[in-house]
């Protein structure tokens, strides 16, 4: 379970959360909103990329408020980043192993790496050796930080816009990897996503605007309520900002 | 051989044991193991310090191991190792230096390379820095390489030296005729105030001929690094380079690029970066669980890889 506490967060100029409180016990959790509403904001903050300048945030029970990334990840989150970085020399083999845990289960978990990488489309043969530089396209290295991030099969697993520079081909096996670490972890996956497909089969959505948590409820309910709001006919303001009304319909 | 010496040529040459095929170990100035083959001979140099490599036409899949090992403080050697190697061969060279100083004397090796390479042969190069010792004495190395590539040669070099010299200043210097072609991986890592200087000099002087040349460098502490990639294009040729480099602590690190075209045809492009680590790569091999400073290996071990 992952609660959050009176988290706010701001830049120089501008309030990016403000006095969020939340928690988190369903299995798959969508966040949508606006842009700037501070959704990639929230999850940094949940994997301690950025320090929240109040509020504490808990997982199952301990206040992880003051780990590092790293212990934080050694703690069971995963985060797999909007934009994947990309690393001169390094190799996809070089995160197949991270992501399966450096021989703690022997090789079962760079074998379960290398599968998942299957599961959105890039063959692990034909990948391993590659570099993860500028010779492989957005598109590819967007479905391997999404595959790396979703073989560490920890309880808390946080994606920021997953769809991003996916095409349709491989949305479906996004949707299929989504569905395998949820049964596979027993543990929560919370996505940043504008895609109808993705908020449709999350258990609860967080709409989130302008820093604050504007709805909170079971998936339907929060979709049903966005129509209402966007509707273009009554003229009231486009709550979704870029996303396109039809879709969340 | 004693077990400093033996680690030094496990570091330089990746040996554990006597290499199969030709070989010279030279250890604290002299020659001590040689072993040559029907098509690999090595012979001692009559007017200086060295050896001559000769290869015979035609020799495919074979291999030279030249490692210099030096384990004695105060050691200083100026050698000339000469490398002929026939048409048509296909061999892989492995040379490289260690120095283990654990005195208070410098100790330095200087190593002058020549390679002559006949038509339509290949060539891989294998040249390993490296060293160790507690000693206040330093350890020194300037290798100078002198290619020559004749009609269709093909050359690939991987020179690295990671940590452990104090002062170095390499020198790669080749020339190319019709359609030879030459590769250069160079790989430094300096560390405390260590300074290291490369310059790797390409004249393309044949038609198709084309050169890649790569450098990557990492400079922590206080150490400096310079790197100076010349190509000359005199043909109808292509040459890239590529100079990378990243820059932690108070490092320095200097990178001049230079090309020069005397023909219309010749096509040259060069790049040059450098940085430090960029925090967005740390905090992803965070997210997967390692700490800033694990990370940061990982990056840098890529990186020079």
């Amino acid at each position: 379970m992952l609660k959050l506490e009176n988290i706010s967060f701001a830049t120089d100029d501008k309030e990016i959360l403000r006095d969020i409180n939340l928690t988190i016990d369903d299995r798959f959790v969508a966040i949508t909103g606006p842009n700037g509403s501070g959704k990639s904001t929230l999850l940094k903050v949940i994997m301690g990329l950025v320090q929240p300048i109040s509020g504490r945030i808990y997982l199952d029970g301990e206040d992880i408020t003051d780990l590092s990334i790293s212990e934080r990840a050694n703690r069971g989150i995963s985060f797999a980043f909007q934009q994947p970085v990309r690393f001169k020399g390094l190799k996809v083999r070089d995160l197949l192993e991270l992501a399966g845990g450096r021989g703690k289960n022997g090789n079962e978990g760079f074998v379960h790496a290398c599968k998942v990488l299957g599961e959105v489309g890039l063959c692990a043969k034909d990948y391993i050796d590659r570099e993860l530089d500028d010779t492989l396209s957005g598109g590819e290295m967007k479905r391997i930080e999404i595959a790396m991030a979703a073989a560490r099969g920890t309880k808390l697993t946080l994606f920021d816009e997953p769809e991003a520079g996916i095409d349709l081909w491989s949305f479906q096996s996004l949707i299929h990897v989504f569905e395998r670490l949820y049964q596979k972890t027993s543990g929560t996956i919370i996505i940043i996503s504008h895609q109808e497909r993705i908020l449709n089969i999350a258990d609860k959505i967080i709409y989130l605007k302008d820093g604050m948590i504007s709805e909170y409820a079971e998936g339907k309910k929060v979709l049903d309520q966005l129509a209402l709001d966007i509707n273009p006919v009554a003229g009231t303001d486009n709550l979704l900002g870029d996303i396109a009304w039809k879709e969340v319909r | 051989m004693d077990a400093i010496q033996k680690n030094l040529l496990k570091e330089v040459a990746a040996l554990d044991a006597l290499p199969v095929g030709a070989y010279n170990i030279r250890s604290n100035g002299k020659s001590t193991a040689r072993n040559t083959t029907a098509s690999i001979d090595i012979v001692t140099k009559e007017d200086k310090n060295g050896i001559d490599i000769i290869i015979k036409p035609g020799t495919k899949n074979q291999s030279v191991h030249i490692p210099v090992i030096i384990s004695q403080t105060g050691i200083q050697e100026l050698v000339y190792n000469d490398f002929f190697i026939g048409e048509d061969c296909d061999v892989t060279i492995v040379a490289g230096c260690g120095i283990s100083n654990c005195g208070g004397l410098d100790s330095k090796h200087d190593g002058v390379h020549s390679f002559y390479v006949k038509k339509g042969s290949k060539v891989k190069y294998i040249e390993r820095h490296y060293g160790e010792g507690t000693g206040r004495g330093k350890r020194l190395m300037n290798p100078k390489s002198v290619i020559e590539l004749e009609e269709g040669a093909v050359m690939e070099l991987e020179t690295s030296q990671i940590g452990g010299i104090d002062d170095t200043f390499r020198v790669t210097e080749a020339k190319l005729a019709d359609n030879a072609s030459i590769i250069i991986h160079d790989k430094i890592l300096t560390e405390g105030d260590q300074q290291a200087k490369a310059e790797l000099a390409v004249e393309m002087n044949g038609d198709g001929s084309t050169c890649d040349l790569i450098s990557r460098g990492v400079a922590k502490e206080d150490s400096v690094q310079e790197v100076i990639i010349k190509i000359d294009g005199n043909a109808a040729c292509s040459g890239h380079a590529e100079c990378d480099s990243i820059i932690m602590d108070r490092g320095v690190i200097v990178a001049t690029p230079q090309l020069k075209a005397t023909n219309v045809d010749a096509s040259l492009i060069h790049e040059a970066a450098i940085g430090k680590i960029a925090g967005e790569q740390l905090n992803k091999l965070m997210t997967m669980g390692l700490s800033e400073k694990e990370a940061e290996e990982m990056i840098i071990h890529g990186f020079l890889q």
